[in-house]
């Protein structure tokens, strides 16, 4: 790399900063004052460069008046949008569960993905470029876009903007004052309802700049919304949550990281070939990973930033009743002899319901007993499915075999990955399981030759014995009710007995010898196994698989899965995931728009059972049984 | 007794399963200092963040200024003059003294005169000198005297005030007791909750005292002062 090549991969990494840190800023403005974790927020910044595309395309083609006008529109539109879902939904689940919060907003990601496929069709659209910036200038020889280069004095004008608001006006102080303690604030008279309106809107306008500022760079896409979240996601952890000057740094230095591969390229080391260029795709996940190891509460975050406990309140599991426990085997018997009365097809989704029962009772457990909120369960399951199937087509071993290989090849993820996570806790634990997620997914969709890219695996079908629908159906189900069972004991197992205990009162738990981290440490990589039995039986249940099968989307379903079902019950995950399942195949084949029911459904249960459905019907109608 | 600004009656209020507070009544005057007193654990905190909304009474009735606020949200309360120091001092470690006093700001209430930084700097000569430094870097009693002040702020008519000489040098108690006897001068009524007789007696005109959740005794302080047998059973400790 050339000094020429490398400033200017340098400019480009502060051009990228510059919109990562308007998202980034919004949604750590919005987590200080609400301690609400917006998942939509990727769906703000990607309104943004829509409306910022359909105002551009009129009025911002001939005059640069008319360019920056529409994206200052834009991004007050996205603004009042934020407004609206802020009084709409926010404000009737401040005082629900964090993760109920983020499940509605995740909710809201499909409602909105669906809304704007609707309005701005699925093809990608690409602005137009501004008025009076479409050159370039001259860096050490080199082009550089004129644009670019306001793009990167935008960055720190809204830092200083921003600094301006929050320490030069009453709005801004009552924001650094709820930050720290919003009940006192209110003790002290200020309508919280109208701050937190406020925030919320603020921040959605920042997003909604921050993708208006992109209509000239690169098309408005409907995949933006995820894909942003994540990088904001990064952006916010390493910085520090509540951080702006934190997210600030944090862009920067992302942005230059990544700007740094991309202008690496392919660079062979003795011999080793290594595609930086590639890396890009991770690079910020390790970053993620390193900064949280060493600073677990991110480069200008404070220790104790992080919301509360949610597991203070929850009261304690109670094994099933005599004739519950009756029930369960009656349904399990049903099930067993249920193939000879139905076709192919209510097979086909019952192996899916046990499949998904399975992987979201072991994230249960993590959440639950386990006190650790993963957001990257799906990297455990899509490593025992890709251990099996790269075992059966690479090695040639049967799959009886990787029944067992492939849950140890996710045990090995899990104790590798556990290892770092059990250090922290709370929504930074939650980032990082993010981070390793998206890393073994990046792993999978970009090593063409070996993991197939984004092709992925076929051919895997079952030996002979397995080959009928019927059988396959009935491994599949006693494989699955034995985990889960077994996950069951293990949860009143004195192992779960002392997770439970390290969960509630870490000190009390160290005070008396136990090793809490290291108990954590093994029961994620425990999980991590059983996760991988679920994709196992997933990939030769489908016969192929793609890296969507260790998708962020899967990780989501599987928090769906479980805070539908409820948290505090044990039966709530398997209820759960029969329900999304269901619901998902159901909604799927028949409507077009199915990501919005879907979205529309959780933000509807979330609002009317914040105990998750098995925990609402137990407060509801076992009272007499505790 | 003057006429009653605050009243609670029958108030009860649990803690997920623990019955915290068993019909607790009690009455302030306009103007008057009243003393809530007990033991540790007895519920004087939580009696005072029913008052101010921040724990939901399940029962009971709370009446201030003449409007009824058991159902009210804690921005209302406080807006209608009811001021909240609570026990752990919660100020904005962040933001300068200047700053927490702009958080408590509210517009002037008739019949008061208005609390403004430069009148409060001379109640508390302290925090004058001190307006640009971060709440995080002050000593406990200069945090308590802020807390006081980023109450008056909101010109409150009455104020809750949760064991404001607790961890406090002896010095600091004394000056303490003569903001508390200046805010009574200024007009504004006190509830005060405290587990120290003494300071109670440096600036009390009733009291109450409160053990296992329940008012057990009701009297002028000087009352008080002269039963033994109360403070035997309720105050020793
Ligand atoms: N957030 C809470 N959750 C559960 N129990 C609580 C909580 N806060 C207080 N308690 C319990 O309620 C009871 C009354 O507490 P409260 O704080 O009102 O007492 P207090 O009279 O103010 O005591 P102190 O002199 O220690 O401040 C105590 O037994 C306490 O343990
Ligand atoms: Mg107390």
């Amino acid at each position: 790399m050339t000094l020429a090549t490398f400033v200017i991969q340098l400019l480009n990494g502060l051009a990228g900063a510059s919109s990562l840190f308007l998202v980034a800023a919004g949604l750590s403005l919005i987590f200080g004052v609400t301690r609400i974790v917006n998942f939509a927020h990727g769906s703000f910044f990607m309104v943004g460069i829509y409306i910022a595309y359909t105002l551009t395309e009129s009025f911002g083609r001939g005059s640069a008046l008319g360019f920056w006008a529409s994206v200052l529109a834009a991004a007050v539109a996205v603004g009042a949008l934020g407004f609206v879902v802020e009084i709409l939904l926010l404000r009737r689940i401040y005082k629900a569960p964090e993760l109920f919060q983020l499940l509605a907003t995740f909710g809201l990601v499909l409602v909105i993905k669906d809304a704007t496929l609707a309005i701005w069709g699925p093809e990608d659209l690409l602005g137009p470029r501004a008025p009076g910036l479409r050159g370039a200038v001259s860096i050490l020889g080199r082009p550089f876009p004129e644009y670019d280069l306001v793009l990167i004095a935008i960055g720190p004008l809204v830092l200083g903007l921003l600094w301006l608001v929050l320490n030069r006006t009453r709005f801004g102080v009552l924001v650094r004052a709820a930050t720290q303690d919003r009940d006192m604030v209110a003790a002290l008279g200020v309508n919280q309802a109208w701050l937190f309106t406020g925030v919320f809107a603020l921040g959605a306008a920042l997003a909604g700049l921050g993708g208006a500022l992109q209509v000239p760079r690169e098309p408005a896409q409907l995949f933006l919304d995820i894909t942003v979240i994540s990088d904001a996601f990064v952006v916010v952890v390493v910085g520090g949550l509540g951080s702006i000057p934190g997210a600030f740094l944090a862009a920067l230095l992302i942005g230059e990281i990544k700007a740094l591969c991309i202008g690496l390229g392919d660079v062979s080391f003795g011999g080793f070939e290594i595609s930086f260029s590639k890396l890009t795709l991770v690079v910020e996940f390790i970053v993620m990973a390193i900064v949280l190891v060493v600073r677990p509460w991110g480069l200008l975050g404070r220790p104790g930033g992080e919301p509360r406990h949610a597991a203070a309140t929850e009261p304690p599991l109670r094994p099933l009743h005599g004739y519950l426990k009756l029930a369960a085997a009656g349904l399990g018997a049903a099930l067993l002899v249920l193939p000879v009365a139905t076709d192919g097809y209510v097979l086909v989704l019952l192996i899916d319901i046990f499949v998904f029962a399975l992987f979201a009772v072991s994230l249960h457990f993590l959440m639950g007993p386990g006190g650790m909120v993963s957001f990257g369960h799906a990297a455990y399951f899509g490593l025992g499915a890709y251990g099996a199937a790269l075992l059966v087509l690479r090695a040639g071993l049967p799959m009886e075999t990787t029944i067992v290989l492939g849950p140890l090849v996710a045990l090995a993820g899990g104790l590798l990955f556990g290892w770092f996570v059990v250090r922290l806790s709370g929504v930074y634990l939650a980032m990082l399981t993010l981070a390793f997620a998206q890393i073994v997914w990046s792993v999978a969709f970009q090593w063409d030759s070996f993991t197939g890219g984004s092709n992925g695996l076929i051919g895997l079908w079952p030996p002979a014995w397995l080959a009928s629908k019927s059988a396959f159906y009935h491994v599949t189900l006693i494989l699955c009710v034995v985990a889960i069972v077994a996950l069951r004991h293990l949860v009143f197992a004195p192992f779960g007995a002392v997770l439970r205990a390290g969960r509630d009162s870490p000190l009390r738990a160290d005070a008396i010898g136990i090793d809490v981290r290291r108990h954590q440490w093994f029961a994620f990589a425990l999980i991590g196994g059983f996760a991988g039995l679920a994709g196992v039986l997933h990939a030769f249940s489908k016969g192929s698989i793609s890296p969507e099968t260790l998708a962020i989307a899967r990780s989501v379903d599987g928090l769906v899965m479980v805070l539908l079902g409820g948290v505090q019950t044990l039966t709530g995950p398997v209820v759960g995931a029969a329900v999304l399942t269901w619901l998902q195949d159901e909604i799927a084949r028949r409507v077009e728009f199915w990501r919005a029911i879907l979205g529309g459904v959780i933000i509807l249960l979330v609002i009317a059972f914040p105990q998750g459905i098995v925990g609402f019907i137990r407060g509801r109608f076992m009272r007499e049984v505790t | 007794m003057a006429e009653a600004m605050l009243i609670a009656r029958g108030l009860h209020a649990y803690y997920g399963r623990a019955h915290i507070l068993a019909d607790v009544a009690l009455e302030v005057g306009a103007g008057e200092v009243v003393v809530l007193i007990g033991r540790n654990g007895a519920g004087k905190s939580t009696t005072m963040k029913c008052l101010i909304g921040l724990v939901r009474p399940a029962a009971g009735e709370i009446e201030f200024a003449g409007y009824r606020t058991e159902r009210l949200a804690p921005h209302a309360i406080a807006r209608l003059g009811l001021g909240y120091v609570p026990e752990e001092r919660r100020i904005f470690t962040d933001l300068t003294v200047a700053e927490n006093l702009e958080v408590g700001r509210r517009p002037p209430r008739q019949g008061l005169e208005p609390w403004t930084p430069e009148r409060l700097f001379r109640l508390f000569p302290n925090l004058g000198e001190m307006r640009g430094r971060p709440g995080g870097r002050m000593s406990g009693g200069e945090q308590q005297m802020l807390t006081i002040a980023r109450t008056l702020m909101g010109n409150p008519a009455c104020i809750l005030l949760d064991e404001p000489s607790e961890g406090l040098a002896p010095v600091i108690i004394e000056q303490m007791a003569a903001t508390i006897r200046d805010l009574k001068a200024h007009g504004v009524a006190v509830l005060l909750a405290e587990q120290n007789l003494h300071f109670a007696g440096l600036v009390a005109d009733r009291a109450y005292v409160i053990e296992k959740g329940g008012i057990r005794y009701s009297g002028s302080m000087a009352e008080l002062a002269a039963d033994e047998a109360v403070r035997a059973a309720y105050l020793s400790v």
